[in-house]
């Protein structure tokens, strides 16, 4: 709220110029000062809210269906959303490693974020056997079949972060400059914790709603 | 500062030298607009022959016996979607935006040329297997371009079994593109701009398509959520969109599915399209008739305001589309009511653009002429949309021609009018030619006259209650024969617009290699663009050293200046008070 009230008054500030009075304030380009990539990746970001928004949406009108019936979702579960707590806080040490510069503490934490990463997909590769073993899979109903599009969408999404992990992982052992990384890493942090939080919510949702 | 790191470097930001690199694979944004623009057009001259062929069937059924009710319900739903998606929303953004917005905020390149380039490899890939339907068994999908389920994945609607899914995974694909140019479009807009460049000081044309690639990018993933979801239902199986339903004698495996929620979403993506198309078309308008008129916009700000307004508003219209799906009265009616608030911004918009000719000194040219039919095209779709907004007066409305009228004028002629008003305007820049004058004046007056003769009598035919989708009316007793023969003229008149549409082509490709050599500022024009210090702009846009901007993009005819322009990248006078301050004191 406060951030959206901050951008808020930005934007008005900047939206309430006389622009037709040609001023001699030629310093201020009025542009965003940040490194491209970053603003980028935030209006990514955005993006694929709005994505997870929408398919969240279709899932909550459904379920109120009259004919709505509840998934008992497998125990592993938990066990998965425990491995991607893991990543995020690996990819949160990397980041931390790669700003103080220590390269072994970065690939260590860098090394560890993408393992536990792959770990949590093997997981959920796990979870959806188990689901189709007790009877339950996407041609029956609904609810399940909302299971497998969710999880499978937010693995689809790991697994684009996972691509670009693997880029900076191989240009960390090929010896680049840490300077040159710290961007990726960090990038990549915002991208693993986004994605943990959209975890979280989907968990929830799929839980409770 | 940010700015100086990703614009102003000495090196360019890479050096294609061989042919191939240059124009085809390329990473220049003006190579990637050209072919972004090049593929659209030519993709949307196949959807304007699947209209002329429609248009036969209406106007003279039982003569053309290779039209039969599957192709024209073929017809019907591939002109639709590469209308509007394939060749408008990519033309306005992959075109215009890619061409306009580095030069027009004067930077470079894109920020990321790289994926800019793979957005428009991507685009071509959808293009492709959108058309490729045509080829499969079974044909391209015949579902409307709506795509509503269950019909579209049902035996018995055309194109059930490849063709939709060709369609869906068309749409995803052309979704992944625009996501890849989106990200450049805003962030360009929002990162590359030069010294002194505000965001007050933007031209109006990349406001409306900068506002509009953020509506793009939180739309079309609710087309994207639709139609990987449909794509489930008519492989795999599953149930998202698919009741438990009958079809030709046989109960389905389907069960459960919600076809409403496909609607919700298809239009929660839908609404906001309309306005992807028309907010560039709003903010090219703008630039042409201020340009052409030498006078200032009128109202900047407000026009500013207008656009991000209609952007927020056009998120919470969507169900309007869904009047008749027996939606709850008070549903309907706030629905009704944000629909006539969007129309108040949108007023304040055509009010500006007509008090912006008021004591202009008006030149009619070619480009101007197009603007100029764009504000009576536009008015006259937008006071249609006044009665089909209404739940009352659409519910007897929504299935006739009337609905065909209404959208064609509001989305189909008015933004097709600034199109070609934009490449008129842009054409000098962009080739370093210019076009036929005489045949240009042709080609505006065959197509704004044309298309009154096509679109006004289908209004009349709505009121009369004619249903459209039909492939044909056959002797109903409700419908008079006068009805048959506007038909027939409405076919004759078709026919006539889209014969001009050669005019267009003719002259656009013979001028590149006849047409005179155009002056770097042909319109007197302030914008950046004009500016270049080659035309067409050579890689890089700016030679050695970027623009610094000093005013904003409307200084024309200001009271002492030496002419009736004042380029935007022109340093102040401190001797001559500014345009304002004088026009106070007349």
């Amino acid at each position: 709220m406060l951030a959206g009230a901050i951008v808020w008054i930005l934007v008005v500030r900047r939206l309430t110029a006389r622009s037709w009075e040609s001023g001699s304030e030629t310093g201020d380009v009025g542009a965003i000062r940040a490194a491209p990539a970053r603003l980028g990746l935030w209006v990514f970001l955005a993006i694929v809210t709005s994505l997870f928004g929408l398919f969240l949406s279709a899932y909550s009108m459904r379920s109120h269906h009259g004919d709505w019936s509840h998934v008992t979702l497998p125990d592993v579960l938990w066990v998965n959303t425990a491995l991607l707590v893991l990543g995020s806080i690996s990819m949160q040490l990397a980041r931390h490693a790669v700003g103080r510069g220590l390269p072994q503490r970065l690939k260590l934490g860098l090394g560890a974020g993408g393992l536990f990463t792959i770990a949590f997909l093997a997981g959920q590769l796990v979870a959806w056997g188990q689901l189709r073993d007790s009877g339950h899979f996407i041609q029956g109903d609904p609810a399940t079949a909302f299971f497998y599009l969710l999880t499978a969408v937010h693995g689809m999404h790991l697994l684009g972060g996972l691509w670009v992990w693997g880029r900076t992982m191989a240009r960390l052992l090929r010896g680049t400059e840490l300077v040159d990384l710290r961007l990726s890493v960090e990038l990549c942090t915002v991208y693993w914790h986004y994605l943990l939080l959209v975890w979280i919510v989907l968990f929830g949702a799929l839980t409770y709603l | 500062m940010a700015y100086v790191a990703i614009a102003d470097r000495d090196a360019p930001i890479h050096d294609p030298h061989t042919f191939f690199l240059k124009y085809i694979w390329s990473q220049d944004h003006k190579v990637i607009a050209i072919q972004y623009a090049v593929v659209a057009i030519f993709v949307g001259l196949v959807a304007l022959v699947l209209s002329g062929l429609m248009r036969l069937q209406l106007g003279f059924p039982d003569t053309f016996h290779f039209i039969d009710p599957n192709h024209y319900y073929q017809f019907i739903t591939m002109h639709g979607m590469i209308m509007v998606i394939y060749l408008l929303t990519a033309l306005f953004l992959g075109g215009f935006g890619n061409y306009l917005i580095p030069l027009m905020c004067g930077a470079r390149d894109m920020v990321f040329p790289y994926m800019n380039m793979l957005s428009f490899w991507v685009y071509l890939l959808a293009v492709l297997v959108l058309l490729s339907s045509f080829f499969v068994p079974g044909g391209p999908t015949g579902a409307g371009w709506t795509l509503y389920p269950p019909q579209a994945v049902l035996p018995g609607t055309p194109g059930q079994g490849l063709g939709i899914i060709l369609m869906l995974v068309s749409l995803a694909m052309f979704i992944v593109a625009f996501t890849m140019g989106g990200l450049n479009y805003v962030t360009t807009t929002l990162q590359a701009r030069c010294r002194g460049m505000t965001l007050m000081r933007m031209p109006l044309s990349v406001w409306g398509i900068f506002m509009a690639t953020i509506l793009g990018l939180l739309a079309f993933p609710a087309l994207l959520v639709s139609a990987v979801m449909m794509t489930l239902d008519g492989t795999l199986g599953t149930s998202f969109f698919m009741p438990a339903v009958m079809s030709m004698g046989e109960q389905l495996d389907h069960q459960g599915g919600s076809p409403l929620l496909f609607q919700h979403l298809f239009w929660f993506f839908g609404h906001p399209e309309v306005y992807i198309v028309a907010l560039p078309a709003f903010g090219i308008v703008s630039d042409l008739l201020s340009t052409h008129a030498r006078k200032n916009i009128f109202g900047y700000r407000m026009m500013v305001w207008a656009i991000l307004a209609i952007g927020a508003l056009s998120f919470v219209v969507w169900a309007h589309h869904m009047y008749v799906s027996g939606m709850n009265p008070y549903f309907g009616f706030f629905f009704a009511t944000t629909t006539l608030i969007i129309a108040v911004p949108t007023a304040i918009k055509v009010y500006n653009w007509v008090l912006t000719l008021w004591k202009g000194d008006i030149h009619l040219t070619v480009p101007m002429l197009f603007a100029i039919g764009f504000i009576f095209t536009f008015i006259h779709g937008g006071l249609t949309g006044l009665f089909l907004g209404n739940v009352t007066v659409d519910l007897p409305l929504s299935d006739t021609y009337f609905v065909v009228g209404h959208f064609h004028m509001v989305m189909g002629v008015s933004p097709i009018l600034v199109v070609f008003g934009a490449i008129y305007h842009w054409y000098p820049k962009i080739t370093g030619r210019m076009w036929n004058l005489k045949l240009g004046k042709l080609h505006f007056w065959l197509t704004f006259l044309g298309t009154y003769a096509i679109y006004l009598p289908m209004h009349y035919l709505g009121i009369l209650g004619v249903p459209r989708r039909y492939y044909a009316l056959g002797d109903t007793a409700f419908i008079p024969d006068s009805v048959h023969s506007i038909n027939a003229a409405i076919t004759i008149a078709a026919l006539m617009v889209a014969a001009a549409q050669v005019v267009f082509l003719y002259n656009m490709i013979v001028s590149l290699r006849k047409g005179e050599k155009a002056p770097p500022n042909p319109w007197g024009a302030t914008t950046l663009e004009w500016q270049t210090p080659d035309t067409p702009p050579k890689h890089g846009n700016w030679g050695p050293k970027l623009p610094v901007v000093h005013r904003w993009a409307y200084d024309y005819s200001v009271p002492g200046a030496k002419q009736d322009f004042i380029p935007q990248n022109e340093p102040v006078d401190p001797h001559m008070t500014t345009g304002r301050d004088h026009g106070v004191h007349r």
